[in-house]
């Protein structure tokens, strides 16, 4: 208990000598809204699932003014493209650069086979560009174009996930952060998207398919916000439903789906999950999704990457590494003749053993 | 009764004549409608869409039943057809319901032959029927009629346009089935969204060339609605088992925290339009048109097929019964000549063997051969040194009654006896110890037949014990 007292006073005698450095957070916002940000998001699933609807709902904007939707005769033999969308948005003096990719043709020909192949590849080239730029002399102003998110759609007529589903996520899901949504989910009464969540949590489980976890709330954080934070991690994948129009529902003007029995609004968090989506995505964990892809993706890749050049250099001595690397504790060849020299003998002295030892067993007998 | 026959009557004048009574053959539909009810009427429908679209919940719906059914897994390798057969009854009349399923249409990451299973089981049920058809004693009346009747294919309600898969498959059943498509799940479908989707599914529909079952208009009764059901086309349908009141009432619908949908409600969805015109208005016509139209073209395809023609060269109506027999003969002359191939086949094929097991035989022959000559010529050699071993022997024993001899006359000392003693035999005849070694040496070096040294020495001693010596006259 003496223990405890000291700290006490310590901490009291700090509080009468102000030092300032509390004010580190607010430095480090000014120095942030002075430079602003960037986000990646990716959208990916088939045609027709709501991706650009919510979108455009969710950051409040027309990103699809002058789409150009396919015929399903043209679509019989489509392959993917990756199609970007830059904005950049201001809320309150914070700059956003946001950057939208689109993955038209995903899964809508005949044969789907490796359809995901050229979003693979994207993400694989960004973070490329990446690992140049960070490596190269002049550091000034890289720009950021790895992908930080991918939202997928998954159709909410089905039983669960779909081969193409489980394929998609696991040839994904060590490059990006995947979020997984419901797609439609206003053709869904409650108890059905109940099922389907479980039945999609445990399909996710049993593939070993690895999505975007929210982190762990700190120990010292509210009730409120543990709270809210266990809720959110109940309700994944999200149950979406977007809308581009504005309809009025209860005296208000909101956005939402008008029906003949009734009106779907976008944002009651009784109808759907696009709140919670909207408050994740943007609100609390934008940062943190860019922290993972930073720190865990793009630094997977990157060690991959090394790996694989060193061991193509020391085949290849007389290649120029464009990046700068420390030496790895790869055996060059002198020290590799030595050791094999030295082996062959260890293997003659060997054989030398058993001979005289079965020369001896013969003689006894 | 062969085409042109028809036309001979219809150049006959004719007359229409005025009744002086009431005769009564107006009541032959009456006659007509008691048989069939007796007899039952038969339906088909095959259910084509994705896994999980609705199609056993919309068959519950329709038919106001529950049919049996479990959850299909997204996870099977093909696509197959899984058939259920019902017996239905309302008032007094007995429906044998076939209901089709295509379980894993869709699911597939290639689904470039998920037509083909679909396909097969329709020309499947025409060919049982033609079987049937073109049986020596047959009993059509009987028959219990598999073939479909009607497709409805269900359409994902994404809000843009048909899905290739869609496109592709329908292309391939236009033609062998009457086609109703139908978009599944309606109740995510806004009315704006729905009247433009409509539009660009028929539009896409009639580009391809796509033929759909259209409802007929040739019959005054029925002629208005049919049209106007023509122009809902494709009927955006929701299906439901579960009752929620609404009002004062208890009706099939889905509720939403946002409203609840009802299923028989024309201004939800088309389910009503949908039963209307599958059930209660054009189901005869339905059957019909897999009949005449569909099976018809099956049949004549096939046929066709088969090399049977309506007109022979000269356009002279070939009878069946001629046809029949050309081909008789075409294929009997065909089994003989390939009889005579294969007994041909069977002969040369038994003349290989014997050749090969002549020859097998030589070989085996001359192999024997060489090794008993290989045996005799072992023989020799054994029998060579045999008598190179004897005369070795003849000559130590010589030697041996010559030394014996000269020891003889030299006394003995003990411990050399006791050496030979030793060795066992009994006819100690005083051998010095040198001489008992030249012995073993000698025995180790060419054993004959023993197996150790000292055997070998027993039996030269025995040797020794047989030869008569005259020591003196040695010396």
């Amino acid at each position: 208990q003496m223990e405890i007292l000291k700290y006490r006073r310590s901490t009291c005698t700090v509080e009468k000598q102000y030092v300032g450095f509390a004010t580190l957070p607010n430095q480090v916002h000014r120095k942030s809204v002075k430079k602003g940000f960037d986000f990646t998001l990716m959208v990916a699933g088939e045609s027709g699932m709501g991706k650009s609807t919510l979108v455009n709902s969710l950051f409040l904007t027309d990103l699809y003014k002058d789409r150009k939707l396919l015929n399903a005769e043209e679509r019989i033999n489509q392959t993917v493209e990756i199609i970007k969308h830059t904005v950049d948005i201001e809320e309150k003096g914070v700059k956003l650069k946001l950057t939208i990719v689109d993955t038209p043709g995903f899964g809508d020909a005949v044969n789907n086979n490796e359809c995901w192949k050229p979003i693979t590849d994207y993400i694989d080239q960004q973070f490329e560009q990446y690992f140049r730029d960070e490596s190269g002399l002049n550091r000034k102003n890289i720009q950021d174009n790895r992908v930080h998110c991918c939202l997928y759609f998954i159709p909410p007529f089905g039983h669960g996930l779909r081969p193409v589903d489980v394929e998609f996520m696991k040839a994904l899901h060590e490059k990006v952060n995947i979020i997984p949504l419901i797609a439609k989910a206003d053709c869904l009464t409650p108890n059905e998207i109940k099922k389907l969540k479980d039945r999609i949590r445990e399909e996710i489980d049993k593939f070993g398919i690895k999505v975007y976890q929210f982190p762990e709330c700190d120990s010292d954080e509210d009730e409120e916000f543990k709270q809210l934070d266990k809720e959110l991690k109940e309700c994944t994948p999200f149950a979406v439903i977007g809308s581009n129009t504005v309809v009025e529902a209860r005296g208000q003007r909101v956005r939402g789906r008008l029906y003949p029995w009734g009106i779907v609004e976008v944002e009651n968090q009784s109808h759907c999950d696009f709140v919670k989506l909207r408050n994740m995505l943007i609100r609390s964990h934008m940062h943190d999704l860019k922290d993972v892809t930073c720190d865990v993706h793009y630094e997977n890749y990157r060690a991959q990457c090394i790996q694989e050049m060193t061991s193509k250099l020391a085949q290849d001595n007389r290649m120029e590494s464009p990046i700068p690397i420390l030496p790895l504790s790869t055996p060059d060849v002198d020290t590799e003749k030595l050791i094999k020299m030295k082996d062959e003998e260890l293997k003659r002295m060997q054989e030398m053993l058993n001979k005289m030892q079965q020369q001896m067993h013969e003689k006894d007998q | 009764m062969a085409a042109t026959d028809v036309d001979v009557f219809s150049n006959e004048e004719k007359r229409n004549l005025s009744l002086g009574g009431h005769v009564g053959f107006d009541s032959l539909p009456d006659q007509l409608v008691s048989k069939s009810v007796t007899q039952g009427f038969c339906f088909n429908i095959l259910c084509v869409g994705e896994t999980g679209i609705g199609k056993s919940t919309l068959m519950n719906t329709l038919f106001n039943t529950m049919f049996e059914n479990e959850e299909a897994s997204h996870y099977q390798n093909g696509v197959y057809l899984r058939p259920r057969t019902y017996d239905l009854q309302e008032s007094n009349v007995h429906l044998k319901l076939t209901i089709v399923d295509t379980v894993g249409f869709g699911d597939q990451i290639n689904k470039e032959d998920s037509y083909k299973p679909i396909v097969d089981y329709i020309d499947t049920q025409f060919e049982n029927y033609l079987q049937e058809e073109l049986k020596i004693k047959r009993s059509l009346f009987n028959y219990h009629d598999t073939r479909i009747h009607i497709c409805l294919y269900f359409i994902a309600p994404t809000g843009h346009s048909l899905k290739s898969l869609d496109l592709v498959t329908m292309k391939k059943l236009d033609s062998k089935v009457n086609i109703i498509p139908i978009i599944a799940k309606a109740d995510t479908i806004s009315k704006s969204e729905l009247h433009k989707f409509k539009i660009k599914i028929m539009s896409e529909l009639v580009s391809n060339g796509v033929q759909i079952y259209q409802f007929p208009t040739d019959d005054e009764a029925v002629s208005e609605i049919n049209a106007s059901m023509n122009a809902h086309l494709p009927f955006a349908v929701v299906g439901s088992v579960e009752e929620v009141k609404v009002g004062n009432k208890t009706v099939r619908a889905r509720q939403y925290p946002w409203g609840v949908v009802q299923v028989e409600n024309e201004s939800h969805c088309d389910f009503v339009k949908l039963r209307e015109m599958l059930i209660r208005v054009n189901m005869e016509d339905l059957r019909e048109q897999t009949h005449a139209r569909h099976y018809e073209l099956y049949r004549r395809c096939k046929l066709e097929e088969m090399g049977f023609k309506d007109t022979d060269p000269d356009s002279q109506p070939f009878s069946l019964q001629e046809t029949y027999e050309a081909k008789r003969k075409e294929f009997l002359g065909d089994l003989q000549r390939k009889e005579e191939e294969m007994r041909q086949m069977f002969v040369n094929k038994v003349k290989e063997t014997e050749a090969e097991l002549k020859e097998k035989e030589r070989e085996l022959h001359d192999k024997f051969e060489q090794l008993k000559r290989m045996h005799q010529e072992e023989k020799r050699k054994v029998e060579e040194k045999r008598r190179d071993l004897e005369e070795e022997m003849n000559a130590f024993n010589r030697k041996k009654v010559a030394a014996e001899t000269l020891s003889l006359s030299q006394p003995l000392k003990k411990d050399k006896d006791k050496k030979n003693r030793s060795v066992k035999t009994e006819n100690q005849s005083g051998v010095s110890a040198s001489s008992s070694k030249v012995m073993m040496a000698k025995a180790s070096v060419e054993p004959l037949n023993c197996q150790s040294w000292w055997q070998a020495i027993q039996c030269c001693t025995c040797l020794v014990h047989n030869a008569t010596w005259k020591p003196e006259g040695l010396f």
